[in-house]
């Protein structure tokens, strides 16, 4: 028990070591650290969709609630934190002149975290009211909370309105997204191991059943909203300072849906396997780049396919597969 | 003064579907240490009568008090935070999850550490988990489940899963357990053995239990007291052997059954 959080903090430590030395736009100070621009930019994405795609998981696999509307507490975490770190920019990095080699940095983390707060409170404003729907009731509202952070992005100037947020300053390494990649999974996997946690699971396979144990299923349900939010914010952040520019387009109702399909294709409920399905489908993605206009046709089908083949899901748990084939040996 | 001293009372509770009278009228109460037989014939409205004391359904008209409180629309887990518990007649694990984790998923309600704990997995919480495990353990071992505690409940026969309801509600520490045909499906050697856990955990754990059962032999042998159900309302009640020769229970249920017996 102990173990699995000192190697949180390894992988934290580690990762914050790399980022500096990774830094990626920046001057390389390795040379082995030269890892081609094009594969960094796909490694990073990774990290950010497996952090996407294990906090959905929260919600849609643990829980066994239907959100469609991450997209949209990821846009709300990008915009917050670029709100800082670019709007007000200037004035922040004043504020934090204190830290002085240091502010860049340390004003992108902290901008990162309040973007994963502000996504938090909006997904406890979605999640309370909506969380007495049921399945495909849940999906439309999440669905259409995603579409009004849009539109309000879209006509809001102070945010550079459908036009986009250009000139956040690029921060997000390699480290930080595995860093807070590995924080998404940590929380995902000793949440979900610990008496309290099976609370999340046994909503998910009885809900009347549980309440007639003593759980407060409404409070599980924005409980897994709320974490979900708040780690889909962190990787909106993330992404705004990787890219450098966002715009409402880019947190649109297909968004949602990339993560959606990679929650399926992990099986529901397993951290592990998502996160393997986040970072293949991160890759497919790229190959598909020259086919956009057919890559939700493929996902369409993939799903379908996989629904009536392997409802478990293409992944299914390999934590478990790599334990029982050890065991059958 | 006497009925203030029972754990449970329900004055005139009625519940109705639309156009459905399921309950009307039921008056009833129980007492710590007594195991009450719940009885009638199928869709006489005991099942209802359940979910109504568990705040599945908020009665239409009557009252509820449990332990000197009202409990009348208080939502299901808040009474079983009071310390009512409950199986239920179409078994309801938690299909996913082992044998050992349906019966943690039960203690969630005494934790002292909540979602922080769990994450930060400090003392306190390991602890806590550990003494939550061998809670669990020890009332899986009553029931004879704790060699198979860290099975998938699916796998459990039939019986076994019944046993593991039982042991599930059981970790909600409750003062009332209401059970829901607890021995459906079991051959009569089976039966009896359930009928003398449950006499055992009763007594054991101080408890008030009330218990539906379709089987006149077993409610007859093991209950102090029981009450009738017919078209949702109580026709008769009192001890076995009054029940046996109430004229009106032996037209409207027992029939044979109990002159046989
Ligand atoms: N949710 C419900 N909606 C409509 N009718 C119900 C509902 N629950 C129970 N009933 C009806 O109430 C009556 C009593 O059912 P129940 O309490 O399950 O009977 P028992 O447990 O004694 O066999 C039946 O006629 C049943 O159909
Ligand atoms: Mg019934």
């Amino acid at each position: 028990m102990i173990r699995s959080k000192s190697v949180l903090f390894l992988m934290i430590l580690l990762s914050t070591v790399v980022s500096y030395v990774f830094t990626g736009h920046p001057e390389p100070s390795w040379p082995i650290a030269q890892i081609d621009d094009y594969v960094l930019n796909i490694i990073v994405l990774a990290g950010i969709n497996i952090t996407l795609a294990v906090s959905l998981n929260l919600v849609n696999g643990h829980t066994g609630q239907f959100s469609l509307g991450h997209a949209g507490f990821m846009a709300v975490g990008a915009y917050a934190s670029a709100w800082l770190t670019q709007v007000r920019g200037k004035e922040f990095l004043a504020a934090l002149h204190f830290c002085d080699a240091a502010a860049p940095v340390v004003a992108f983390l902290l901008a990162t975290i309040f973007g994963g707060f502000v996504a938090a409170i909006a997904g406890f404003a979605v999640g309370l009211p909506s969380l007495r729907l049921k399945g495909d009731y849940l999906a439309i509202v999440t669905l259409g909370f995603g579409e009004i952070i849009r539109v309000v992005i879209q006509n809001t100037d102070s945010l550079g309105g459908a036009r986009g947020l250009t000139g956040v300053p690029i921060r997000t390494t390699l480290g930080w997204t595995f860093a807070i990649a590995a924080c998404a999974i940590y929380v995902a996997a000793s949440l979900v191991k610990s008496t309290y946690g099976r609370g999340f699971l046994a909503v998910r396979d009885d809900e009347i059943a549980a309440e007639a144990m003593g759980i407060n299923a409404t409070k599980y349900k924005v409980t897994a909203f709320v974490v979900g939010a708040f780690f889909a914010g962190l990787a909106g952040a993330l992404y705004a300072h990787f890219i450098g520019y966002i715009t409402p387009e880019g947190f649109n109702f297909l968004k949602s849906v990339d993560v959606v399909v990679m929650v399926i294709l992990g099986g529901m409920g397993s951290t592990a396997g998502v996160s393997v399905a986040a970072v293949g489908l991160t890759v497919l993605n790229e190959l598909l780049r020259q086919a956009e206009q057919y890559r939700m046709i493929a996902f369409a089908l993939l799903l379908i396919v996989l629904m009536i083949l392997r409802p478990q899901g293409l992944i299914g748990d390999p934590v478990r597969w790599f334990k029982a084939r050890r065991a059958n040996r | 003064m006497s009925e203030s001293k029972s754990l449970l009372e329900l004055s005139g509770v009625g519940i109705r579907f639309g156009g459905l009278v399921a309950v009307s009228g039921f008056d009833f109460s129980i007492s710590t240490g007594e195991l009450v037989g719940l009885i009638g014939p199928n869709g006489a409205g005991k099942t209802t009568v359940f979910n109504i004391i568990t705040g599945v359904y908020a009665p239409s008209e009557g009252a509820v008090r449990f332990s000197g409180s009202s409990i009348n629309g208080l939502a299901p887990n808040k009474i079983t935070a009071f310390g009512i518990a409950r199986t239920f007649q179409n078994i309801r694990l938690f299909s996913s999850l082992s044998v050992v984790d349906n019966v943690r998923t039960a203690l969630n309600l005494h934790l002292q550490t909540g979602m922080f704990g769990a994450l930060w997995r400090g003392r306190k919480f390991r602890e806590e988990e550990h003494r939550v495990r061998i809670e669990a353990l020890e009332l899986l071992e009553i029931f004879g489940l704790a060699k198979m505690a860290d099975a998938p409940c699916r796998s459990l026969s039939y019986g076994d899963q019944r046993r593991l309801e039982i042991v599930r509600a059981l970790a909600t520490r409750p003062r009332l357990l209401l059970l829901d045909e607890p021995a459906a499906g079991m051959n009569p050697t089976e039966k009896v053995e359930l009928m003398k856990l449950i006499r055992f955990t009763q007594e054991r754990f101080g408890l008030a239990v009330l218990l539906v059962e379709h089987d006149m032999k077993v409610v007859m042998g093991i209950c102090q007291r029981i009450a009738v159900l017919e078209y949702g309302r109580k026709i008769a009640e009192g001890t076995p052997s009054e029940i046996q020769k109430n004229q009106r229970v032996i037209a409207a249920y027992l029939g044979e059954e109990v002159v046989d017996a």
